[in-house]
């Protein structure tokens, strides 16, 4: 039967929320709209160098930790520690990188990038294993290690992966050896983008076409019917798709220290780990989508940049925005579940 | 030696104070049922709060204008986990991020860039005749901001309130069985929002604390992961209101350390004590869970059928 539905309702609602709230902290702060706006625009794709160094070199971290939030969801796991999940990732990634910087770059990246996807594997193990063995609400276990993920950078980059000069707070930078190549000369988009592409490629397919990925997405759905009707190991799916999700993210964060920072220090993630669920929710968990609210966060997060840095406008409106976002969703989860029973 | 220690403890309790308040805070929502992650945005917009009303109408009016702004991020978080009935984690954790950004949005508007110079009136500490002098513990407990005094009243208050009361007895039960609290005549959405709305104004009160009785100031995102903190405190405090003033001193103390060892000159990463907490907590979870500490209902949405 064919009536009015609701989701357009809260689909324009919460734009026009979006849209309202920006346009008053924008007046409050006695900014010009058109002026912030404009600057935004010219931030994000105003030329090929806010494509290609701003909004794509954004949006390769949001890719890969979106699709790791979106994988653990899609299984039912509320990991909400893709952020401490990067940082691990990121730190192996520089300690490996140092280690092997002088070795040919055909051996040492792949090592330096398998690392860091291991380690950000080992940071979600943990929280899998104290979930499966102990019944740990993946939530709190994840909120905890997330902090411990940055204790542990705070204290390397003061201890032993500190710059030899013992002044400042960070690594000594990469060696052009373990540094992923730019995609274009002249630009910031590196080979970390690519990849981030690929993979969310491969998690669609893995996904839709495999029988593993229809058990990940069978437990998401409902643990007793995924056990019961389908005989399925529930704890054992969600915990592989818990690490694999942790995997992702850890990438992540070896393609920042590899393709962006070259250094590691504190503060090198501005949340990754949280706007991935931002990400993630928007695309409704599906891989290909990610690819596209990957790109929009990646376009809204380098605009607001450029806005602070042009119109004078606190680039932390992006995160109202996607925090605005993320309650849109969730509206919108209850419309449409409404509207099915 | 013992100077230095008396310091020390100080120092402790005086960290350790909005962590419990807010801790008490998420206590209350947990034994309710409810994980609120939007604490930390509670706190948060309670610290823009306590700036906004202490210069506008002195110490009094920041504490006040604290703790609404808590319960207004409380109150975003019960309208969509109880009324469109979504995830209690994701919501709060939408919270959590949109008070970081309004907050650091609207210093900015209001104060311009210029605002990390600006300071409030703050509440200086006030030694309780007789009981300050007490060797060494006297001057940790006794010589504080009144907000601690305060503390210390609504801890003993909140037990009696949990353990010897009809309302504190439906405020677990909704927590252990929604169902059978239901069949009992509770109303276990009532129970939730009302256990938000007080963690919203704790966490607010948290926040206040930090400008009003600590730093003078505000500055973004200054909740530092406070909310988070107190989650890991209820946790680790094994859901009982004593345990959760143990475990806020645990974590007051620990992030206390680093000064001590900078001041002895000990070259011990500070890092390590700083993150000691919250591997603890992780331990204290894997400990208890099979014994079933946490309420039963922790996490879970409450049934169409019983609410």
């Amino acid at each position: 039967m064919r009536r009015p539905d609701a989701r357009w309702a809260i689909s324009a609602a919460t734009v026009l929320v979006i849209v309202l709230a920006v346009m008053a902290l924008l007046l409050a702060g006695g900014h010009g709209i058109s002026g912030s706006l404009a600057a935004m625009w010219n931030g994000a794709f105003g030329s090929t160098y806010a494509v290609l160094s701003a909004t794509l070199v954004r949006a390769t971290p949001l890719l890969f930790v979106g699709l790791a939030v979106g994988l653990a969801f899609r299984a039912g796991v509320l990991n909400i520690g893709a952020e401490g999940q990067l940082l691990a990732g990121a730190t192996m990634a520089m300690t490996i990188g140092l280690l092997v910087g002088g070795l040919s770059r055909t051996l040492a990246l792949p090592l330096v990038l398998i690392a860091g996807a291991g380690a950000g594997a080992a940071w979600a193990g943990v929280a899998a294993w104290l979930k499966q063995r102990f019944g740990v609400l993946e939530v709190i276990s994840t909120l905890m290690l997330n902090f411990v993920a940055n204790y542990i950078i705070s204290w390397a980059v003061r201890g032993p992966l500190q710059e030899p000069t013992h002044v400042y707070p960070q690594t000594v930078e990469l060696s052009d050896a373990v540094r992923l190549p730019t995609l274009i000369a002249g630009q910031r988009l590196h080979l970390g983008f690519v990849l981030a592409l690929a993979l969310a490629l491969a998690l669609w397919w893995f996904l839709t076409r495999t029988a593993a990925g229809f058990r990940v997405r069978a437990v998401g759905a409902s643990v007793d019917a995924a056990r019961s009707a389908g005989g399925i190991d529930a704890a054992h799916t969600a915990a592989l798709a818990f690490i694999a999700s942790g995997a992702l993210a850890g990438l992540g964060g070896a393609s920042e220290v590899t393709g962006v920072t070259f250094a590691l220090y504190e503060g090198i993630s501005p949340g990754y780990g949280y706007s991935a669920i931002a990400v993630a929710l928007l695309a409704r968990l599906h891989p290909l989508a990610i690819i596209g609210t990957a790109l929009l966060f990646g376009a809204l997060e380098a605009g607001a940049a450029a806005m602070q840095r042009d119109a004078n406008v606190p680039s932390v409106i992006a995160v109202v925005i996607e925090a605005l976002v993320v309650l849109g969703v969730l509206a919108l989860d209850r419309a449409r579940s409404r509207r099915m029973s | 030696m013992t100077d230095a220690f008396g310091e020390f403890l100080q120092a402790s309790v005086r960290t350790a104070t909005p962590l419990a308040l807010a801790a008490y805070g998420e206590l209350v929502a947990e034994r309710a049922g409810i994980i609120n992650l939007g604490l930390e945005g509670a706190i948060i917009a309670g610290a823009l709060g306590a700036l906004v009303g202490a210069g506008a109408g002195g110490v009094g009016t920041g504490f006040a204008v604290a703790i609404l702004a808590g319960c207004a991020t409380a109150v975003v978080v019960a309208l969509v986990v109880l009324w469109l009935r979504a995830d209690a984690i994701i919501a709060g954790t939408a919270v959590t991020m949109l008070a970081l950004g309004l907050t650091g949005t609207l210093y900015r508007t209001i104060y311009g860039t210029q605002g990390a110079a600006l300071s409030v009136p703050t509440v200086a500490p006030h030694a309780l005749p007789l009981l300050s002098g007490i060797p060494l513990l006297g001057r940790a407990l006794f010589v504080q901001p009144v907000i601690t005094y305060v503390l210390y009243g609504l801890a003993v208050a909140l037990w009696w309130w949990m353990t010897r009361t009809h309302a504190g007895l439906a405020l677990r039960a909704t927590g252990e069985r929604p169902a059978a609290a239901f069949a009992a005549g509770i109303s276990p959405v009532r129970m939730q929002a009302l256990a938000l709305l007080f963690g919203g104004a704790m966490g607010g009160l948290a926040g206040g604390v930090l400008v009003l009785a600590q730093v003078g100031t505000f500055a973004e995102g200054m909740s530092a992961g406070r909310g988070f903190i107190a989650i890991a405190i209820v946790v680790l405090g094994r859901w009982s209101p004593l345990g959760v003033a143990a475990a806020a001193l645990l974590f007051g103390g620990a992030s206390q350390l680093q000064y001590v060892f900078q001041s002895l000159g000990w070259p011990v990463p500070y890092q390590l004590f700083l993150a000691l907490p919250y591997v603890l907590t992780l331990l204290a979870l894997a400990g208890t869970q099979r014994r079933a500490v946490a309420p039963a209902w922790l996490g879970r949405a409450l049934e169409d059928d019983a609410r």
